[in-house]
């Protein structure tokens, strides 16, 4: 695998010289490429300057700015100046892009040519989205995207949604805490326990609570253990799956992690999960004070702020921390989600005492071209505009752009170090979680993409907040969703449901 | 003479009537007896599933209507009595009057979505002003993360930005009272306390029936504020009912039950509505 990334770097790196003169040309116009210059290829800035789209008209509904929003209104612009097509971009909140596409989807309208949303909305709207044509599936960017974000844009094979961002939770922590030696011998003096990247949710509760409530870095300011999105409905549910991959995602069990895909009877309240919630119940005494009302851009603010000794969520915090004007630029370090030392057997009914690791592999932000629009080859060139190595390497290096690497290049450290000034030891522990997450591990777990992926995931945001405000133990509170769970396959239909599920299964399956 | 002629020009008006409040009342109707979600997408029939399913399989949503309740009516009884006393100040001659008049509706001019997000920020738990200032005491309430102080913020809030509409229409009643009840009352030794209560308040009853009911309808749609300051929570605490057919209507997708819980929840709303409304005229004016 890493012959496979050294080979795409070199690629990279050799189109980059190749074109080294007209990298100057584009780079000097548009300043956004300025440390790489334009990179050849399909949709290249070179590539769609000879396409000539004047005249037509390309409305787009994307998320609000800064989040991809802005990402996508600044490709727009660059697309208009090479091609002469004239790009309307709508802003959306995220809560709202999935029925802004889906009322007029259903109305049979096409008010939008370009509807970005997030990869787990695909089976809904499949059908009403045109699948990517072979000529983008077959080009040599889409080769450079890992597999897991070619699995994650594509339904049974074909791809739908055109892979622009790749997304998967993981742990960032304080470097400059965890390998401090001072803390380290303050640690094992008071705890009996080394101090080190936790290889356990167990450690990294201890850990949290260890470094909760005291001023830790000498800033004047008090810190605390954790960071992470608690609040109802704004992608809590997310944080919740991370947490319980470890206790309930068994290698040894194929056949689903979210349902029993035979008999669709939900897993979610299996002792698994409860052991995940009472763990996250126990985190609210050292998240900072209202964390339990923590939505991602509190996360990303406090991690990246330096209030927290950990975190876990999708790159953002990682990278708003790593920005040239963070207070801890260099100061953090990446590591895979914690695991277990125990895992749930759902089929032998018992705990297996060994350890164990499951990534999660959480939907990225994605786009896709409607079925309905009159201009889906003007669409899909700006999509593949948008994704374009140059363009691309500038959008990840921005963190409230909401780009993170999802192509096997991005996996290389120098990109980081040479680009971003990242420490070059925290350049390859960071590329080497992501690889791994991508590409080492055969027990991933997939986000759930059934028909009603929103009811579903409503009723897990519900039940945990219950629990995690002490309205209902953790047992009480997943026993409700999983009767809520049973209702909506009930009313949705079991088989349909499985049907959708039996993809995701495949994949987490190795299949 | 014959004056059929006059329905024509009735015609417009019957139309726009027709169009902006028969059809979409009439439409939500015949959705809340059909399934529509994100995966059936029309208009089937189902009978009276969702009513049923409401009834029978839904206390979310009656926990919600027991909550807004107790926000509305806290909310709107604190607007009025802080309204009242503001208007009551500005109505006398008292110095920079025009300044204060303005300044008092400065609230209500501005974005409710915007000003609570300003809101949010002030108290935040961990980075806010409002827990700077409480930590120098050495506490730091949970002004959106604890279950009772999650409804104390949506109050604060909501009585800021509202009570300056509660001031605005009073203040248009007190400017509007005859001269004549009061001098009586003076020339009879009634002090300013008697005068309040004997000649303000009565003559003032009709128009704070009107402001009281104005605001619970207002009140009783609060979606907003709690959308932007604790989405519901924690848990479900600060959930009221227009934030929760919100979820099942536009974040769910289950445009058939939302139909039929804004129909459940608009019947209940006018049968409470006037049932408060009656009280108020028995306790205010006949009393």
């Amino acid at each position: 695998m890493k012959k496979m990334i050294k080979i795409s770097t070199l690629t990279v790196t050799a189109s980059l010289l190749a074109v080294a003169a007209q990298a100057d040309k584009w780079s000097d116009q548009f300043p956004h490429i300025k440390n790489t210059g334009d990179i050849a290829g399909e949709c290249s800035y070179e590539s769609m300057s000879k396409k000539d789209y004047s005249g037509q008209k390309l409305t787009i509904n994307t998320h609000a700015v800064p989040v991809i929003g802005e990402p996508t209104a600044l490709h727009a612009e660059q697309f208009s100046k090479l091609t002469g097509a004239e790009v309307n971009v709508i802003h959306t909140p995220a809560g709202d892009l999935y029925s802004k596409a889906m009322v007029p989807f259903q109305a049979g309208q096409a008010p939008y040519d370009i509807v970005f949303g997030f990869s787990n909305f695909i089976r809904d709207w499949k059908q009403y989205l045109q699948p990517v044509p072979a000529k983008y599936v077959n080009m040599r960017q889409m080769q450079d995207v890992t597999q897991s974000h070619i699995d994650v844009n594509s339904w049974n094979g074909e791809m739908i949604q055109f892979p622009i961002d790749g997304d998967r939770h993981y742990l960032k922590y304080r470097k400059d805490v965890i390998d401090n030696p001072e803390y380290q011998a303050k640690y094992k003096a008071e705890t009996g326990n080394e101090l080190r990247i936790p290889r356990t949710w167990k450690e990294y509760g201890e850990m949290a609570t260890f470094f909760n409530g005291w001023d830790w870095d000498n800033d004047g300011e008090l810190e605390y253990g954790s960071a992470e999105v608690m609040k109802k409905d704004d992608l809590m549910f997310a944080a919740f799956f991370s947490r319980s991959v470890a206790y309930a995602k068994n290698p040894r069990v194929p056949g689903g992690y979210f349902f029993d895909l035979e008999s669709m009877e939900p897993l979610i309240n299996g002792p698994g999960f409860v052991e995940a919630l009472t763990d996250w119940v126990e985190a609210t005494k050292y998240v900072p004070p209202g964390g339990i009302n923590f939505g991602l851009g509190d996360e990303i603010n406090s991690f990246g702020g330096g209030q927290t000794l950990f975190s876990f969520s999708w790159d953002d915090a990682f990278v708003a921390a790593m920005q040239d004007d963070s207070p801890i630029k260099n100061k953090v370090g990446a590591a895979p989600l914690p695991g277990s030392d125990r895992v749930w057997n759902r089929t032998s009914g018992s705990w297996e005492n060994e350890y164990n690791q499951a990534p999660y592999i959480v939907w990225g932000w994605t786009a896709a071209v409607a079925k309905a629009s009159k201009k889906q080859d003007v669409a899909f060139d700006y999509l593949c505009f948008f994704a374009n190595d140059a363009n691309h390497q500038a959008d990840i290096a921005i963190g409230r752009f909401g780009v993170n690497p999802f192509k096997k290049s991005d996996f290389d450290a120098d990109i980081y170090v040479e680009r971003q000034g990242w420490d070059p030891e925290i350049a390859q522990q960071y590329a080497d979680t992501l690889m791994e997450m991508e590409e080492g591990s055969t027990n991933r777990v997939f986000p759930l993409r059934v028909p009603g992926v929103f009811q579903f995931n409503s009723a897990i945001a519900t039940g945990t907040s219950k629990a995690l405000a002490g309205q209902l133990s953790p047992q009480e509170a997943l026993d409700e969703v999983a009767a809520e769970w049973k209702k909506i396959v009930k009313r949705i239909g079991a088989d349909t449901v499985r049907e959708a599920y039996a993809v995701g299964v495949a994949l987490e399956d190795n299949l | 003479m014959n004056f059929k002629h006059k329905y024509l020009f009735l015609l417009p008006g019957l139309l726009v009537l027709l169009g902006i409040l028969i059809f979409p009342i009439g439409f939500t109707v015949r959705l809340s007896l059909s399934s529509w979600d994100s995966f059936f997408p029309g208009l089937d029939f189902i009978g009276l599933e969702n009513y049923t399913r409401l009834f029978t399989d839904d206390p979310r949503f009656w926990e919600s209507f027991q909550r807004l309740s107790f926000l509305s009516v806290t909310t709107v009884f604190l607007q009025y009595t802080i309204g009242f006393a503001l208007a009551h100040i500005v109505w006398k001659e008292i110095l920079f009057q025009r300044f204060f008049r303005v300044l008092f509706l400065i609230p209500m001019m501005t974005t409710p979505v915007i000003m609570t997000v300003i809101w949010k920020t002030v108290f935040h738990e961990s980075l806010g002003p409002v827990n700077d200032f409480f930590s120098l005491f050495g506490v730091t309430p949970l002004w959106l993360s604890s279950e009772a102080l999650s409804k104390v913020t949506v109050i604060i809030v909501e009585v800021w930005q509202w009570t300056p509409f509660m001031f605005l229409l009073l203040l248009a009643g007190l400017l509007s009272l005859p001269k004549e009840p009061f001098l009586a009352a003076s020339i009879d030794g009634a002090g300013p306390i008697r005068k309040f209560v004997y000649v303000t308040f009565p003559l003032m009853a009709p128009i704070s029936i009107g402001a009281i009911i104005i605001r619970l309808i207002e009140a009783s749609k609060i979606m907003d504020t709690v959308y932007v300051l604790t989405s519901g929570g924690p848990g479900t605490s600060s959930e009221t009912s227009s934030f929760y057919i919100f979820i099942k209507g536009l974040r769910e997708f289950q445009f058939g039950y939302s139909a039929a819980l804004s129909l459940t929840y608009l019947i209940i709303m006018i049968i409470s509505l006037t049932i408060i409304a009656k009280m108020l005229v028995k306790l205010m004016i006949r009393s």
